[in-house]
């Protein structure tokens, strides 16, 4: 690889910065053709996303959700497996978090429920990883497929519960009841002072959230187990050489990815909706690829990645509110092209950039 | 170059300004499938179509992406002066729970769920009675004495519609068989004509020659299926007896654009009134098409068999089976 070429503020910052004003350039120009003024949607998006307590409230909620969703995709990642299956880690999480507050919450406050709550969410998004995992670790069927099979079962698994097991009977949505006192987490505006978030459902899921961040940061770069990942996502001949158990490697990697994953639904079940119910996921885990992507797997980044998604949701909605004629579909048109230019096209304008820097150091070098 | 950028951003200020919502304009949200669904927010758009063309009033539209933005997009319309504020589809109800309370001077108005706040008309339709009329209906039409259905997503609502299907199909001819498939369990399954019609296809090759579809989107390539092997169909939500004339053999309607028109009409009439709204055959909230597509089609036999039904629905003297109230669907 390149890494060494460039000077990491190159690397970490300025190219992701050059990719994003790329897509918004672009974004911009259909703007143009649809014939609004791009300017103002910039502003829009701006204003609706960090432009008032409400908004920044959105902004972060949604972040939430990407900060686990990207950490898992992440961890994957340096083990070298690409887990796509964060959508139903996540969707199955969701039972962790209900089965947790289901039984808590009439009895014991929300401090009391949540941890156990969070143990539910990791292990039941851990255990729906462990398959795909095992799989791949012991019989090479690939992670990609099988997590993405992983989704659709979650999903009729999901709803079959839902209909015919935890419903609520009598209910046209197929959802658990509403979770009372117990089962809810604190909304950040209720327990930051003189912070003003509004409705915005943010809540204490955030810091763990953060936690989660340092977690992963102190579990890849400072234990053996990091080491191990890192080893065997670098090269896997070498690992195995070295004595990296391979299958174990695989299995638990994907297991804490899928745990990250279900920690989401803490979020969404949890802080938000207070109950479980179909299709709270809704695209986060998907999302959540590109947010690692874009934040070279590194929990500071994937947090910048997570609140830039955050801003795209929360002020997305806002635009496409404000200004009629730039419908949803346009909003996901730029979300699109963020992906396509921070993710797909990442090294477009890294061949330029080297030679850039390189013929800069190239003087220096000889004068030296 | 950059004066004639300059001068669109001018004209869309311009417009933007012109366009500033008059005091009192509707406001809707639909719900996550979107206006053009092509069945229940598309039915929702063609009241919205109608009143405007009649009044010739704006009406601004929302159309959320996610159910986390229901309560931000409610409360804007309210906050903003619009009235009423309709929001389409169960899931905003929690919302506009929240938001009519915050704003008890604007009226709301809400499309398939019940919500009890003193501002706010809940409009909610009794499917499974429309479903009633199809079985019967389908029964009486089918040579081979199968029936099909095909649902979209596995959720509470497409499952009171089969059981309404069932009761009505035996009602007809007890010996009937309903062969019935879901088309899947996320939201895509109301969107898979392709699917759809690949089960349709099963259906009938198992022998049925009726077909009923309630899967939104998917139930477009269901009556493609029938249409392709010349047997019958049924269409739910909007008529689609036109989409393939002489082989869809009636359609349920579900009159959501009657609720959202009237909500809009109340409102700029002054005589709103809050409070639960019970749609049926009874009050047009429900109904079935025969129009010039399926004429031939719907025997006088059928015709008054159907009147029939629905006039004992409508007075109560003929209970349709509701699985949401009254437990699991007895027949089968």
């Amino acid at each position: 690889m390149s890494t060494g070429q460039l000077p990491r503020w190159v690397d970490l910052g300025l190219i992701p910065l050059i990719n994003l004003v790329a897509a918004f350039f672009v974004s911009g120009l259909v703007v143009i053709l649809i014939g609004e003024s791009p300017v103002e949607a910039v502003q829009v998006l701006i204003w609706g996303s960090l432009g008032f307590g409400e908004g920044i409230g959105f902004t972060l909620f949604y972040a939430t959700n990407f900060i686990f969703t990207g950490l898992a995709v992440a961890v994957a990642f340096h083990a070298g497996l690409f887990n796509i299956g964060g959508e139903g880690q996540a969707y199955i999480g969701g039972l962790g978090v209900a089965a947790a507050c289901l039984l808590l919450d009439h009895i014991v406050p929300w401090w009391v429920t949540m941890p156990f709550a969070v143990a539910g969410a990791a292990l039941m998004g851990a255990a729906w990883a462990f398959i795909p995992g095992y799989l791949q670790a012991t019989r090479g069927s690939h992670v990609v497929i099988t997590t993405i099979m992983f989704n659709f079962i979650a999903a009729s698994l999901m709803v079959y519960l839902l209909v015919n097991v935890i419903g609520e009977a009598g209910s046209m949505q197929p959802e658990t009841r509403t979770f009372v006192e117990g089962g809810r987490l604190p909304f950040l505006t209720d327990i930051i002072p003189g912070v003003d978030f509004g409705t915005a459902p943010v809540n204490f899921s955030l810091i763990l959230a953060l936690l989660a961040c340092i977690g992963v940061w102190l579990l890849i770069w400072r234990t053996r187990l990091g080491y191990e990942i890192r080893s065997y996502g670098a090269n896997p001949d070498a690992a195995v050489y070295a004595g990296i158990n391979p299958v174990r490697t695989i299995v638990i990697t994907m297991m804490i990815s899928g745990g990250l994953a279900g920690m989401m639904a803490i979020n969404e079940v949890m802080g938000s909706q207070h109950r479980l119910l179909i299709e709270f996921v809704t695209g986060y885990g998907f999302v959540g690829i590109a947010v690692a992507l874009m934040g070279r797997a590194h929990p500071v980044g994937i947090v910048l990645a997570a609140i830039l998604f955050g801003m795209l949701y929360q002020g997305g909605a806002e635009l496409s509110f404000e200004i009629p004629a730039i419908t949803r579909d346009m909003i996901v048109v730029i979300q699109g092209l963020v992906i396509l230019f921070a993710g797909a096209l990442e090294y477009m304008f890294r061949p330029t950039l080297v030679r850039l820097f390189a013929s800069r150091r190239a003087p220096a070098a000889a004068a030296g | 170059m950059f004066s004639g950028a300059l001068r669109t951003l001018l004209s869309v200020a311009a417009a933007m300004l012109a366009s500033a919502p008059a005091l009192a304009d509707p406001a809707i949200v639909y719900s996550v499938g979107g206006k053009f669904d092509g069945s229940f927010n598309e039915s929702a758009y063609a009241g919205v179509t109608r009143f405007r063309d009649e009044t010739g009033s704006a009406v601004r539209e929302f159309e959320l992406q996610r159910d986390a933005q229901s309560l931000q997009a409610l409360r804007n319309f309210a906050g903003r002066g619009h009235a009423p504020v309709v929001a389409i589809g169960f899931n905003q109800a929690s919302s506009m729970a929240e938001v009519a309370t915050q704003f008890p001077n604007v009226q709301f108005a809400i499309v398939d769920m019940v919500v009890e706040t003193p501002n706010v008309a809940s409009y909610v339709f009794k499917e499974h009675e429309g479903a009633y009329i199809a079985g019967l209906l389908g029964a009486m039409a089918s040579e081979t004495g199968t029936i099909g259905f095909v649902g979209g997503m596995d959720i509470p609502i497409i499952r009171r519609f089969l059981c309404g299907y069932r009761q009505g199909a035996m009602a007809a001819d007890p010996d009937v068989s309903v062969l019935f498939r879901m088309t899947g369990d996320t939201p895509a399954a109301f969107a898979d004509p392709v699917r759809g019609a690949e089960l349709a296809r099963t259906q009938i090759r198992s022998g049925a020659d009726v077909i009923i579809q309630a899967a939104g989107g998917t139930g477009i390539g269901v009556l493609q299926a029938v249409a392709d092997a010349n047997v019958l169909g049924i269409g739910t939500d909007s008529n689609q007896n036109g989409l393939h004339p002489g082989n869809v053999l009636t359609s349920i309607r579900k009159r959501v654009d009657t609720a959202v028109y009237q909500s809009f009409m109340d409102v700029r009439n002054g005589t709103f009134e809050p409070g639960v709204k019970v749609l049926g055959l009874a009050d047009g909230g429900m109904d079935w098409v025969i129009d010039d597509n399926n004429r031939a089609l719907i025997t006088p036999e059928m015709k008054a068999a159907a009147d029939q039904a629905s006039e004992a629905i409508s007075a109560g003297t003929l209970k349709v089976h509701d699985i949401i109230t009254d437990g699991p669907c007895p027949f089968s």
